[in-house]
């Protein structure tokens, strides 16, 4: 059988090489060593001792480590959830009534993505203080009974820092819904109304399913933001009240620069990598299916 | 778009070869390109070689210096003491690297193991970067030194003990010196004297006398306690206030060095512990303190809210910046009224020569130099607490003589004892959050030592 025309098609992997040199030494070799140093008890300093699997079932067997992990998953509720209710409603809102000066609208729904996370953590460390805006716009209202220190309370704290990521996420999702809404055809629209359809089934019947690539995108994201947590925690209540709102990334950083347990850090990073890339496949298996 | 079924041949490719890479990784343990520990034999040997004291024979030497004095009176005294250095000892070029604390200790750890690390390095005293260091065989003894230039004669031995460990860098406390810090700190109480006089009551001199201080205050509606614990560790100041009243010092220093024989089940630190508690019941502490922030807080205490604030000699200067003649600080008052005095307290991060530096007579020489008495009016003149020879200096009255005679009353008398969370390398962590859930009642006094005892006893078994 004569050789497909033109140079052998193995050549393609040499013009491949570069960009995966890089790759590779920028990406798969320190994923690699991460692995490696995961099965190690390794201080970052002396020689490290071989520990198999033992970091890796310190990650489920330690209370503390679980409960981190079970923090970001309600995180997840806050930070993708929360954001694309909202987000929803305001893009199908800001898309539907064809407001004027939607550029504007568009701006300051999104601005919250353009301050650094940590700027935005110690914004809302403000807010949450015993003397501090919460609490003031609640005695205004009158509502002393319910002024409290936000972040030292174990009951709050969680859902306080929970809050700051929604405030955080809305805009992205919203203007990520805003374009893929501006890209539905009219003509649907006009088709649903002239089968007597309001604005509720409208929005179920057109606007939504139009967008479920979009929903995918926002929410692959969002999940990821929620999971990764760390200077959002690291600024403002450093896992506590307690071990209240303690989460994965946070754990890394500290075992590996505070305490020394640089296997244990890199353990639940692998793990934590894991996890990220599990949900964000479920979620784009999940939109990929419904568009077909 | 449907995902395709058929894994194509490229990422197979790829599978192959990043399994390949992680194969050839095994080959190597990580920190297997660190020099090993040297043993303890051999630097035994080293200190007992003769040193040189004399560094203007010592050549043409440059000497990096790794040090955290970058704020205000602390980047002051650094600067006026290595400029005089310089003009001293010509032949040494000083190479001065400064950071933020927080900086330092997350890039030491890489510094150290590299291959030509600082000569000297200001290394917190704790077990997770000393402790560490000292281990990883990384730091020099320094034990011929203070022979030589007589600082046992200079430094009290409650001061010494935080630069000490054992040559495994199991031992916290005793054993080889590896460290010389400049300043001292101790955590006592700050007072407002204005709200003082407008309650009538005076400075306490006994824990009674200070409890029965809050009640009024309390009563008077003030803030009896200034207080935020947010950052979680402010709370160990405190509770390591509270507990040095009844606990037994030798118990606290075991306990805090995280060594064998001693417990948190007893009943003094039952009582401690309630007694704590008491004071969130009777809200002496000012509201909301699980949520507020350290900086908030005395800088709250700053502006006149609060009586009383229970925290570290390092606040002087900006109290003293903000109150003025109402600030007065005191130790915490004994049991009784002549009780020797006990205190939280230790030194600023000490100085320190790593093992590798070639010039460890010129870098003793420097922190020599840092240290000495003419460094302690350098550091005085510059707003610092200097760690030796604290009685001698001369300070105008008011909260700076308050504090200076505070810390040479407590120093000489040996009366410091160490913060708690030195204990383990996780004892900082366990004890800020289980005091936060003392606090918020979330845990009971007996629960709440329970957690620590796990974290103290696990550690100190498994240590040897």
């Amino acid at each position: 059988m004569a050789a497909p025309p033109g140079e052998p098609r193995r050549v393609a992997y040499l013009y491949l090489l570069p960009a995966f040199a890089v790759y590779a030494a920028f990406l798969l070799y320190p994923i690699g060593r991460a692995v490696q140093i995961s099965l190690y008890d390794w201080d970052g300093l002396t020689l490290g001792t071989w520990a198999g699997l033992d970091n890796y079932v310190a990650v489920v067997a330690d209370e503390g480590l679980r409960a981190a992990f079970g923090h970001a998953l309600v995180l997840i509720l806050f930070y993708a959830a929360g954001p694309l209710v909202i987000g929803l409603a305001l893009a199908a809102t800001l898309n539907h009534a064809k407001v004027r000066g939607l550029g504007f609208f568009r701006t300051v729904v999104f601005l919250p993505q353009v301050i650094a996370m940590v700027v935005v953590a110690v914004a809302w460390r403000r807010v949450y203080a015993p003397d501090g805006t919460l609490n003031d716009l609640l005695g205004a209202l009158g509502l002393d009974a319910l002024t409290r220190g936000w972040l030292g309370e174990h009951a709050f704290a969680l859902p306080a820092v929970g809050v700051v990521g929604t405030w955080f996420e809305t805009g992205l999702v919203t203007v990520l819904l805003l374009a893929g809404m501006s890209r539905i055809p009219p003509q649907l629209y006009e088709a649903a109304r002239l089968d007597g359809a309001g604005a509720v089934r409208e929005f179920f019947a057109v606007t939504l399913p139009s967008v479920r690539g979009e929903v995918a995108v926002a929410l692959t994201l969002t999940v990821i933001a929620a999971l990764r947590t760390f200077d959002l925690v690291y600024v403002t209540t450093r896992g506590g009240p307690g071990t209240s709102t303690t989460v994965p990334s946070y754990e890394v950083y500290h075992r590996a620069f505070g305490l020394g347990q640089v296997g244990s850090a890199a353990a639940i990073g692998v793990t934590l990598t894991v996890v990220i890339f599990v949900i964000s496949l479920a979620v784009n298996r999940f939109a990929d299916r419904r568009t077909t | 778009m449907i995902a395709p079924k058929r894994r194509p041949r490229g990422a197979r490719a790829a599978l192959a070869l990043l399994a390949a890479s992680a194969l050839a990784l095994a080959g190597c343990a990580p920190g297997s390109g660190a020099p090993p520990a040297q043993p303890s034999g051999a630097r035994a040997g080293a200190s007992a070689t003769p040193v040189n004291t004399d560094p203007a024979s010592l050549g043409d030497v440059t000497l990096t210096v790794w040090d955290q004095e970058v704020r205000g009176g602390q980047a002051a005294q650094m600067e006026r003491l290595n400029a005089a250095f310089q003009a001293k000892y010509p032949n040494i070029t000083l190479k001065r690297v400064s950071r933020s604390f927080d900086d330092l200790t997350t890039t030491l750890r890489l510094a150290l193991s590299g291959n030509e690390p600082p000569d000297v390095v200001e290394a917190n005293n704790g077990r997770s970067s000393m402790g560490a260091f000292v281990k990883a065989g990384q730091l020099r003894p320094l034990d011929a030194y203070a022979e030589a230039y007589g600082w046992k004669e200079r430094y009290p031995e409650s001061v010494l003990k935080y630069s000490r460990y054992s040559a495994d860098g199991k031992v916290f406390g005793e054993g080889n010196l590896y460290g010389l810090p400049q300043v001292g700190e101790v955590v006592g109480i700050f007072y407002n004297s204005a709200k003082l006089t407008a309650l009538g009551v005076s400075p306490p001199r006994t824990w009674a006398e200070f409890e029965a201080a809050l009640a009024k205050a309390a009563a008077a509606g003030e803030v009896p306690l200034q207080f935020g614990n947010l950052d979680k560790w402010p709370a160990v100041h405190v509770f390591g206030t509270v507990q040095s009243r009844g606990v037994p010092a030798g118990q606290i220093g075991a306990l805090a060095f995280g060594r064998k024989g001693a417990s948190w089940n007893t009943p003094e630190n039952v009582r401690a512990a309630e007694q704590l508690v008491s004071w969130v019941d009777r809200g002496y502490f000012a509201k909301g303190f699980n949520g507020q922030g350290y900086d908030a807080a005395w800088q709250a205490f700053g502006k006149g809210q609060g009586v009383f604030l229970i925290a570290g000699t390092w606040l002087l200067a900006d109290l003293r910046e903000a109150l003025g003649e109402r600030l007065g600080f005191m130790l915490p008052p004994g049991v009784t009224a002549g009780a020797p005095p006990v205190a939280t307290g230790g030194t600023g991060l000490p100085f320190a020569i790593t093992a590798k530096s070639p010039h460890p007579d010129a870098a003793a020489a420097y922190i020599d130099f840092i240290t000495n008495a003419e460094a302690m009016k350098v550091l005085t003149d510059t707003g610092n607490l200097p760690v030796a020879d604290t009685g001698e200096q001369t300070v105008p009255e008011g909260a700076q003589r308050d504090v200076f005679t505070a810390f040479s009353t407590v120093s000489g008398k040996d009366g410091l004892v160490p913060y708690l969370d030195y204990a383990t390398p996780t004892f900082a962590d366990t004890l800020g959050a289980a005091l936060q859930d003392l606090l918020a009642r979330k845990a009971s006094p007996r629960e709440f030592l329970a957690t620590l005892e796990k974290d103290y006893k696990t550690f100190a078994e498994s240590n040897g």
